[in-house]
């Protein structure tokens, strides 16, 4: 992706003059510029589904190709690998807008950059979370997780991954102006994953148990809109910090 | 009242009030150490249950209790340092990170030492344990993500930023033993009710957290001034003072 496409890419999403562009049509702008700079990447978004793929296949090869004990583990395991797979692609969430000068055309923009975050977020929740949980299941067939799990574990993925992005976020902001961020994001970050993790993994497991994953789905949602609510001011917090100091 | 708290943006005046609180502090600190350690190891009686080995208890309660509470002054001075701007309370959260990983550090390896004898094993992934082993890899970011930054402004917004997300683990101790169902006790010690322990087991105990508290006030302080001098090293007032 060349500086030059990337502009053209910019005027194309918010070629209208700021000033009467309003808050919702600011945050379509942003989806869809991110959304174009996603699709002149190609096939990028799959790095986390084959990240995914490959982590998941190394543990029948690790701890033991047995069909019961892969059951038991695989909602665990899964939905670690798809958290580890969230936080690889979290580095890059901020770091070529920041290396070419986007970032601060968002700040500069009259419309709050928490919002304009948001719409950030959302998008790469959609080119990661929303894969990821769409094809955690057929590696769950894999690893033989009994079919009662599949519905729940797509829908705690939905859930839990969109968190997961919001909380990454405020790492990815806080890192980027860092030369080597990546292993001090997952520092920062993991310790914030684990209640997300807990109820994530402890819904697939009620499902599979025949139990009812409704109050865990519950908690990931409730986690959901604390996130939605407190996490894009501390992004828009942390860019500002990063950027300006 | 308000010139009080503006002269303590001053790190000069800082500096020196630091100096004048810090003996009283470290009296206090050895005091209470002394007497709740020989009370609480010689003269409190042997639990009935336990045996001598709940005396790890006047170690591990004030260390877990300073783990959090570290971590909620941190917070509380990185609010301070994010809102009004005022350099002291970012110099002061920098210092008190490390004594606070320390303190989880301890609570968590007394705790495990308490649990061969108990529950006959060194770990088990309970609530509490786990809350509180994420409150140690917290206090771990912060001072790495510190490091990573360097002595800058830049750093100590993000570093504030951090502890102040952090935070939110705090509620999650400590209802972590009453939300969920688990081995480890509930709180020693309410506001509300009396402990259920007798007077001469409890009153060691309470000898020994405020002492614990006098001694990271203590130590605050005495690193506080440090911090001052290393960050302040290009005034006149600091290098008039090393002449």
């Amino acid at each position: 992706m060349t500086r030059g496409a990337l502009n053209q890419s910019r005027t194309d999403a918010v070629g209208a003059p700021s000033a009467t562009v309003g808050l919702v049509g600011a945050c379509a702008a942003q989806v869809r510029r991110e959304l174009a700079v996603a699709r002149r990447r190609g096939g990028e978004w799959l790095n986390p589904l084959i990240f995914l793929a490959l982590v998941t296949m190394l543990f029948p090869l690790g701890i033991s190709p047995q069909p019961d004990l892969l059951a038991t583990i695989a909602p665990g395991l899964l939905w670690v690998a798809a958290l580890l797979a969230m936080l690889l692609s979290l580095d890059a969430l901020f770091r070529s807008d920041h290396a070419d000068g986007s970032l601060e055309q968002m700040m500069l923009a009259p419309q709050p950059l928490a919002a304009l975050c948001l719409a950030k977020v959302a998008v790469h929740w959609l080119l990661t979370g929303v894969p990821l949980a769409l094809f955690a299941p057929l590696l769950g067939v894999m690893l033989s997780l009994p079919t009662a799990g599949s519905l729940t574990l797509i829908a705690s993925l939905l859930l839990g991954s969109a968190t997961l992005s919001l909380i990454g976020a405020i790492g990815a902001a806080l890192t980027v102006g860092l030369p080597r961020g990546g292993v001090l994001l997952s520092l920062l970050i993991l310790p914030l994953y684990i209640p997300v993790l807990i109820f994530g993994a402890g819904a697939v497991q009620a499902a599979v148990q025949g139990g009812f994953a409704g109050p865990a789905l519950a908690l990931l949602g409730a986690m959901l809109a604390l996130a939605l609510v407190g996490a894009p001011f501390a992004i828009a917090g942390a860019l500002r910090i990063s950027i300006h100091g | 009242m308000w010139t009080f708290i503006h002269k303590l943006g001053s790190p000069k005046w800082c500096y020196s009030l630091c100096g004048r609180l810090q003996p009283g502090f470290w009296i206090a600190a050895l005091l209470l150490i002394a007497v709740g350690s020989v009370w609480s190891l010689a003269y409190s009686p042997p639990d009935y249950q336990m045996g001598n080995s709940y005396r790890i208890i006047y170690v591990h309660v004030p260390s877990a209790i300073l783990a959090q509470s570290v971590f909620v002054s941190m917070a509380i001075a990185s609010a301070v340092f994010l809102i009004w701007k005022i350099k002291i309370a970012d110099m002061a959260a920098t210092v008190m990170a490390p004594f606070g990983a320390a303190m989880t550090f301890l609570g968590l390896f007394s705790g495990s030492l308490w649990g061969v004898p108990t529950w006959g094993t060194w770990w088990t992934w309970d609530a509490r344990l786990t809350a509180m082993l994420i409150q140690l890899f917290l206090y771990i970011g912060v001072i790495a993500l510190r490091g990573a930054y360097g002595r800058n402004d830049q750093g100590a917004k993000a570093v504030a930023v951090l502890t102040l997300v952090g935070v939110v683990n705090i509620p999650i101790i400590k209802y972590s033993v009453v939300w969920w169902n688990t081995l480890h006790q509930p709180a020693t010690f309410t506001l509300t009710s009396r402990p259920a322990m007798p007077e001469s087991m409890w009153m060691p105990l309470l000898i020994m957290v405020l002492g614990f508290y006098c001694f990271f006030t203590a130590l605050t302080l005495y690193r506080l001034r440090n911090e001052i001098i290393r960050r302040e090293s290009r005034t006149r007032w600091v290098q008039a003072l090393a002449e």
